[in-house]
C-alpha cells in the first residue's frame, strides 16, 4: 500500500442538521416565498440537501419593506456601541458553531472542508468582529464627522464564497448603520440560512438583515427595487454591467465586485519553491472558483522550463475528490453550468493551440468536476488567456523583461489583482506601482483580511470592501457629498 | 544509483569524484569565491511562504490503515539516539536493547533503523547489538541495526581539522556503520564555504574503509545556529556538493532544531538535487520530534516533497529517542481500540 | 484715432497643440446683448477621439511623476492665472456678462482653488490610504492611485462656471495624476481655451489637460461610451441625457459622478480627488529567516 494512498479522513457529518426545507428569512422570521421552491444540492454528489424558497417581486418588497422599517425604527437610531454589540455578538456565534458552518459550506458549494474550516469561516468571524469595532468610530472612517449611512442596502453574493461574501457584505453595512436585504446565490444559499438562525440567536432586531433565496430574477428584484439606497454586488462582469445600467441615473450608490484575469509574475530570481506553491495556491485553490485567481501566470522566459517541470510535478501531489475528505486539495466545480463553461473554454484554449496538461487524476463518477489543469504555449490573444474561465485552469505565458511582464499583466480589461515573485525588493515594488490592479500580492498569493481593502480597477469593478474604505461604500459624509 | 539491500545508505561517489563534480558545476576550482558564486546563485527562500507550506503539510489527516502504516513506517526511520555527557555502557546496552525490541508485549513491531551514540560507545553499541549489527544481520539474509557514531568534536565541532579527522576514524575504526559530522559553523558564517566543504570531503574519506564498507557520512548542519533558510539551504548544498550521503538538521543541543519547515527546505535541497544528477541523498531531521504525529507530519512532507520513495531507511532518518516510546502507545492504541499509558512501553 | 483691435482666434487644445476642430467647424460666440466675441471650434468625434488618445498617452509620464512635482505644476498654474488676471476677468465679463467686480471674485476663487488643490497633492495619499495591520506576517498598504482617463463635462451654467467651475473639475482629477480630457462650456468656453494657453506655457506636460469646445450634446456620447476612458465626470451634463450617458459608461463599468449643480459647482472637496482614484493594496511577505 502506498503511503500517499491516504486513507479516507473524512469530516462528520452529524455536526450538522438541516431542516428539510427553509423558507425566506425576513422582519426576523422564517416565511414562505412567493416563487416555486427548488432543491439545493451538493455539487460533488448531486445529492438534494433541502428545499429552498423564492422570493418573487413581492417578496422582495416585503423584504425591503422590513427593511425600511428596521432602518427607521431601531437601526439608524441605534448608538454605534450598540450596533458594534450586535456584530460581537454575531462573530461570537459564528466561531461557536464554525465547524457546522463549514461542514454546509462544503456540502453546498463543493469546496474542500479545509478551505472551509481554515479559511471561510475564521475568516467570515473575522470580518464580523473587525467591522464591530467600527460601528462606534465612524467619525474616523476618513469621510469627515458623523457621517450618515444610506439606508437600506441589496446584496447580492456569488457561490464561490457563500458566507464569506455574506460577511464582507453584511458587516459593513450593519456597523455603518444601514439595514440589509441580502440575495444569496442560487446554488449555495445554505450557508446563508444559518447564519439567519445566528441572528434570531444574537436578538438581531428583526428586518435589519432580511434574506430572499432565488434565481436571477430575485437578484433583479432587489436592484430595481426603488426604496433600496445601496446596491453592493459580487458576481460576473456581465451581470456588474447590468447592475450598473440598471441603477444608471439613480441616486443609488452602487459598488461592484467583478471578475478577474490576474497575472501570476514569476521573474528568474523568484523564491522558486515558495513561487511555485504560490502559482498553485493561485489558480487551483477553490478550484480556481476565485474572481482575483491567478489564472494567468507570467513566467520569465529563462525559467520556463523550470518552473513547468516543477509544477508538473506539485500537481501530481493534488487530491481532487469528496470535499468532505479532510486530505482534499482540489473539490467539486460547484455546479453543471460552470463546469459546461470551464469545459468550453479548455476546449478553446487546445483548438488554438496551447498545450493542455493535467496530473493522472481519477474523476468521480456523479457530481461535477475538472482535472487541474495547466496550459502552456498561450498566446496574449488566446481566449483562456483573456476570458475568465472561474474554474483549475492555469495559463501561462511567457515575458522577458519586467515592462513586457507590467504590460502583460495589465493588457486587459481587468484589473482586481496581480501576484509578483522576485527577491529584489525594489523591482518588487515598482512592478507592484506599474500594475493595475487593485490587490497586488509579493511573495505571496490569495490572502484576505478584513483590514485589507479589496477590489478592482477597470472593469473588475468599484468600491472597496475591507479596511477603513470598505466603510466608504456604505456610508454619505454628512456634508452631503454624493 | 541502486540502494543497497541493508537499508544504511546510498552508494555515493567517493571523495575524489565528488570534487571531480564539484568542480564539474562550479565551472573552477573549488574556492570560497567560487562556492560563494554557485551557493549564491541558488534561489533564495521565502520565510513566510516556506512555513506556510510546511504548516499546510501538517494539517494533512493521516488516520486508520494509514496510520497504523505511518507508525510502523516512524519506528523503521528512527536513529534511535542518545549523546548525553553521561551516557554510559550500561546506558548503551538498554538502548540497543530498546532499540532490537522496541516493544516487548508486540512482536510484530519493527526495529529502528540505527541506534546513534557518540563514537567513544559505537564499539559497545555494536557488542550489545551483536547479530542484529547491520553488517552481521545482512550477511546472514535480515536487516539489522546500523551504528552511527557523532564525530568530528560534536556538537560544536570547534577543534582542529586533524582532531576532527581523528575523532572520525576513531569510530570507524570501531566499526560505525554511519558517521554523524558536524559542519563548522563559525567557518560558514563567516563565508569560509572553502573549508566547510574541504572538511565534509576528508571526512568524507576518513569514512573509508579497507574492506570497502565504508561508513555512510551523515552531515549535520545544525540550522538552529545558521538561523536563517537562506543559510540552511546554501549549506545544504554545499555538503551535498561536498558528498554527504545524508544532510541532517541539527545535534539536538542547541534551542532550535528539526523544525518542519527546515525539513521540508533540505528535502527540497535533494529532490533538486536528484533532478539534476540521479542522485539521491538522505535527509535527517534530528531534535525537536517527540511525538507520533510531529513525526507522521515529517513523513507527509517526505512523501510530497521528495516523493514516497525517500520513505526508506536509506533516504530519511528520524534522529530521536522519546519520540519512540509515543508511536509505541499510538501503536498499542491503534491494535487494542483504547488508550495506553507510559507503564505499558520500556525505558531504555 | 482709435486702435484696430487683432482678434483671437480660439482653438481646441489636444496634446499640448491648438489644433483647429478635425471637422473644421466653428461656432459663434456670442457675448450679452448678441454681441459676436468669436468663433470658436466646433469639436468632432474625432477630435475627441484624438484628446483621448493624447491623454492616454499622457498619462504614464503625469501618474509617474511625483507627487510633489505634481504639486509644483499645479500650483504653477495658479501663479500664471495671477498675472493674467485682467484678461479672465475680461473674457468673464464679456461671455458670461458678469460685473466687473464680480468677475474679479470669480478669478480669485479660481486661483484660490488651483492652489488649495495643488496643496493636495503630496497629502491625499496619506489621508486616503494606509497600512493595514492584516493578521499574518506581511506588510500591507493601501495607497489611492490615479483611475486613469477622465472625461469631464464641464459645468454649463451658473456665475463663474466657465472658469470656476471648469477648475473645480478640472484640478481634483489631475491632483492625483489622471489625465482628463474635458468639453468646456459651449455658451462661454473662452476662458477654458485661455486657460488651456495658460497650461500650455506652464510646466503640465502636454496631454495630460484637453480641452474641447462644441456641442457637449454631441460630444458626451462618445467619451462615455469610449473604452480607452476610465471614468467620466457628468457635473456639467445636467442639461443632457445624462441617465444615458451613466447607461452608455457602464458598458465598461467607467466610474461617473452624476451631474452636480448650485452656485460654484462642483463644490471643491476632497471626495472629487478619491472619486478619480482607485485604491491599490499591496501585501509582501515579512520573514526575517
Amino acid at each position: 500500500m502506498s503511503f500517499l494512498d491516504y486513507a479516507p479522513a473524512p469530516e462528520s457529518r452529524a455536526i450538522l442538521s438541516l431542516r428539510p426545507s427553509y423558507g425566506l428569512f425576513v422582519d426576523g422570521e422564517f416565511v414562505d416565498g412567493n416563487g416555486p421552491a427548488f432543491t439545493t444540492i451538493s455539487p460533488a454528489t448531486e445529492e438534494g440537501l433541502a428545499e429552498i424558497a423564492t422570493a418573487d417581486d413581492a417578496d422582495v418588497d416585503r423584504a425591503v419593506a422590513a427593511a425600511r422599517k428596521a432602518y427607521d425604527r431601531v437601526w439608524s437610531k441605534l448608538s454605534g456601541s450598540d450596533r458594534g454589540k450586535y456584530l460581537f455578538r454575531i462573530a461570537r456565534l459564528v466561531q461557536e458553531r464554525a465547524r457546522e458552518l463549514a461542514v454546509a459550506e462544503t456540502l453546498n458549494n463543493g469546496k474542500p472542508i479545509k478551505e472551509s474550516r481554515d479559511v471561510d469561516i475564521p475568516l467570515v468571524a473575522a470580518w464580523f468582529f473587525y467591522y464591530a469595532g467600527w460601528a462606534d468610530k465612524l467619525d474616523h472612517a476618513g469621510l469627515g464627522a458623523d457621517p450618515r449611512p444610506l439606508g437600506v442596502a441589496g446584496q447580492i453574493i456569488p457561490w464561490n464564497f457563500p458566507l464569506l461574501m455574506l460577511a464582507w457584505k453584511i458587516a459593513p453595512a450593519l456597523a455603518s448603520g444601514n439595514t440589509v436585504v441580502l440575495k444569496p446565490a442560487e446554488t449555495t444559499p445554505l450557508t446563508a440560512l444559518l447564519f439567519a438562525e445566528i441572528l434570531q440567536q444574537a436578538d438581531l432586531p428583526p428586518g435589519v438583515v432580511n434574506i430572499v433565496t432565488g434565481a436571477g430574477a430575485t437578484g433583479r428584484a432587489v436592484v430595481r427595487h426603488p426604496d433600496v439606497d445601496k446596491i453592493a454586488f459580487t458576481g460576473s462582469t456581465a451581470v456588474g454591467r447590468e447592475i450598473a445600467r440598471a441603477t444608471a441615473g439613480t441616486r443609488k450608490r452602487l459598488t461592484l465586485e467583478l471578475g478577474g484575469k490576474a497575472a501570476n509574475i514569476v521573474f528568474d530570481d523568484a523564491p522558486i519553491d515558495q513561487a511555485i506553491e504560490g502559482v498553485v495556491n493561485g489558480i487551483f485553490y477553490n478550484q480556481g472558483h476565485v474572481c482575483c485567481a491567478g489564472s494567468r501566470l507570467l513566467v520569465q522566459e529563462n525559467v520556463h522550463d523550470d518552473v513547468v517541470e516543477r509544477l508538473k510535478q506539485r500537481l501530481t501531489t493534488l487530491r481532487l475528490g469528496d470535499p468532505l475528505d479532510k486530505n482534499t486539495d482540489i473539490g467539486a466545480v460547484n455546479s453543471a453550468a460552470q463546469l459546461e463553461r470551464i469545459r468550453e473554454l479548455t476546449a478553446a484554449g487546445e483548438e488554438e493551440g496551447a498545450t493542455r496538461w493535467s496530473p493522472p487524476c481519477v474523476l468521480p463518477e456523479a457530481g461535477f468536476w475538472f482535472a487541474p489543469t495547466i496550459f502552456t504555449g498561450v498566446q496574449t490573444s488566446s481566449r483562456i488567456a483573456r476570458e475568465e474561465i472561474f474554474g483549475p485552469v492555469l495559463s501561462i505565458l511567457t515575458f522577458r523583461t519586467p515592462q513586457e511582464a507590467i504590460a502583460k499583466a495589465n493588457n486587459t480589461p481587468y484589473g482586481l489583482s496581480a501576484g509578483i515573485w522576485s527577491d529584489k525588493g525594489s523591482r518588487v515594488l515598482a512592478v507592484a506601482d506599474g500594475l493595475r490592479a487593485g490587490v497586488v500580492w509579493t511573495n505571496t498569493f490569495n490572502r484576505f483580511d478584513p483590514a485589507s481593502p479589496f477590489g478592482g480597477y477597470k472593469e473588475s469593478g468599484y468600491g472597496r470592501e475591507g479596511g477603513k474604505q470598505g466603510l466608504a461604500a456604505y456610508l454619505a459624509p454628512s456634508g452631503g457629498i454624493r | 544509483m541502486t540502494v543497497d539491500g541493508s537499508g544504511t545508505g546510498v552508494a555515493r561517489p567517493g571523495a575524489s569524484v565528488v570534487a571531480g563534480r564539484a568542480l564539474e558545476l562550479l565551472d573552477a576550482p573549488v574556492t570560497d569565491a567560487t562556492l560563494r558564486r554557485y551557493l549564491e546563485g541558488i534561489p533564495g527562500v521565502d520565510a513566510v511562504g516556506l512555513e506556510q507550506r510546511a504548516a499546510g503539510l501538517a494539517t494533512r489527516s493521516i488516520k486508520t490503515t494509514s496510520k497504523r502504516l505511518a507508525l510502523d513506517r516512524v519506528i523503521e526511520l528512527i536513529d534511535l539516539t542518545t549523546l548525553e555527557g553521561a551516557d554510559t555502557p550500561g546506558k548503551v546496552r538498554s538502548l540497543v536493547a530498546k532499540a532490537i525490541t522496541p516493544d516487548p508485549s508486540d512482536p510484530t513491531c519493527p526495529r529502528v533503523a540505527a541506534v546513534c551514540v557518540y563514537g567513544d560507545l559505537a564499539a559497545v553499541a555494536i557488542d550489545a547489538l551483536g547479530p542484529f549489527h547491520a553488517p552481521r544481520a545482512r550477511a546472514a539474509g535480515a536487516t539489522g541495526i546500523a551504528v552511527a557514531a557523532v564525530a568530528t568534536a560534536f556538537p560544536s565541532g570547534r577543534a582542529s581539522l586533524a582532531v576532527k579527522l581523528a575523532d572520525v576514524a576513531d569510530a570507524v575504526a570501531a566499526g560505525a556503520d554511519e558517521i554523524d559530522m558536524v559542519i563548522d559553523r563559525g567557518a560558514f558564517l563567516s563565508g569560509r564555504y572553502e573549508q566547510v566543504f574541504e572538511e565534509i570531503r576528508a571526512v568524507k574519506e576518513a569514512c573509508r574503509r579497507p574492506d570497502g564498507e565504508d561508513a555512510h557520512l551523515k552531515v549535520i548542519l545544525e540550522v538552529g545556529e545558521l538561523v536563517t533558510y537562506d543559510n540552511a539551504r546554501r549549506a545544504s548544498w554545499l555538503a551535498v556538493l561536498a558528498g554527504a550521503d545524508f544532510i541532517k538538521t541539527s545535534t539536538g543541543k542547541v534551542a532550535s532544531n528539526a523544525t518542519l519547515p527546515m525539513t521540508l527546505l533540505m528535502l527540497e535541497v535533494v529532490r533538486d538535487w536528484h533532478r539534476l544528477t540521479g542522485e539521491k541523498v538522505g535527509v535527517k531531521p534530528a531534535g525537536g520530534i517527540r511525538t507520533s504525529k510531529d513525526a507522521i507530519r515529517n513523513l507527509v512532507t517526505v512523501a510530497e516533497t521528495a516523493g514516497e520513495e525517500w520513505l526508506q531507511p536509506a533516504l530519511f532518518r528520524i534522529g530521536a529517542s522519546s519520540l519512540l516510546n509515543d508511536v509505541l502507545l499510538q501503536r498499542q492504541k491503534a491494535r487494542t481500540g483504547h488508550y495506553s499509558g507510559a507503564d505499558y512501553v520500556t525505558i531504555d | 484715432m482709435t486702435r484696430l483691435a487683432v482678434p483671437k482666434t480660439y482653438k481646441l487644445y489636444i496634446g499640448g497643440r491648438f489644433p483647429r476642430s478635425e471637422s473644421g467647424r466653428t461656432y459663434e460666440i456670442t457675448g450679452a446683448g448678441g454681441v459676436f466675441l468669436a468663433n470658436a471650434a466646433q469639436a468632432s468625434r474625432k477630435d475627441a477621439r484624438d484628446a483621448v488618445v493624447a491623454a492616454r498617452s499622457a498619462l504614464t509620464g503625469w501618474s509617474g511623476a511625483t507627487a510633489y512635482n505634481r504639486g509644483q505644476v499645479l500650483y504653477r498654474i495658479a501663479e500664471l492665472l495671477e498675472g493674467r488676471r485682467a484678461q479672465f476677468v475680461d473674457e468673464l465679463v464679456h461671455t458670461e456678462g458678469l460685473a466687473e467686480r464680480r468677475a474679479v471674485g470669480v478669478v480669485d476663487t479660481a486661483i484660490d482653488r488651483w492652489v488649495w488643490f495643488a496643496g493636495w497633492a503630496d497629502k491625499f495619499a496619506q489621508v486616503l490610504g494606509n497600512g493595514n495591520p492584516v493578521a499574518g506576517p506581511y506588510f500591507n498598504l493601501s495607497v489611492p492611485e490615479p483611475t486613469g482617463v477622465v472625461a469631464i463635462i464641464a459645468p454649463q451654467a451658473g456665475e463663474g462656471h466657465s472658469l470656476t467651475g471648469f477648475v473645480s473639475a478640472v484640478a481634483p482629477a489631475l491632483v492625483s495624476g489622471n489625465t482628463v480630457v474635458v468639453v468646456a462650456s459651449r455658451s462661454a468656453p473662452l476662458p477654458a481655451i485661455s486657460l488651456s494657453e495658460v497650461l500650455a506655457t506652464s510646466d503640465v506636460p502636454p496631454g495630460v489637460v484637453n480641452v474641447l469646445t462644441g456641442s457637449p450634446a454631441e460630444i458626451a456620447p462618445w467619451l462615455a461610451s469610449h473604452a480607452d476612458v476610465n471614468a467620466i465626470d457628468l457635473v456639467g451634463a445636467g442639461d443632457l441625457d445624462w441617465v444615458q450617458l451613466q447607461v452608455d459608461a457602464a458598458e465598461t463599468l467607467k466610474r461617473v459622478l452624476q451631474p452636480e449643480d448650485g452656485p460654484g459647482a462642483p463644490v471643491p472637496t476632497l471626495a472629487r480627488i478619491s472619486a478619480f482614484t482607485e485604491t491599490k493594496t499591496v501585501w509582501h511577505t515579512k520573514g526575517l529567516l
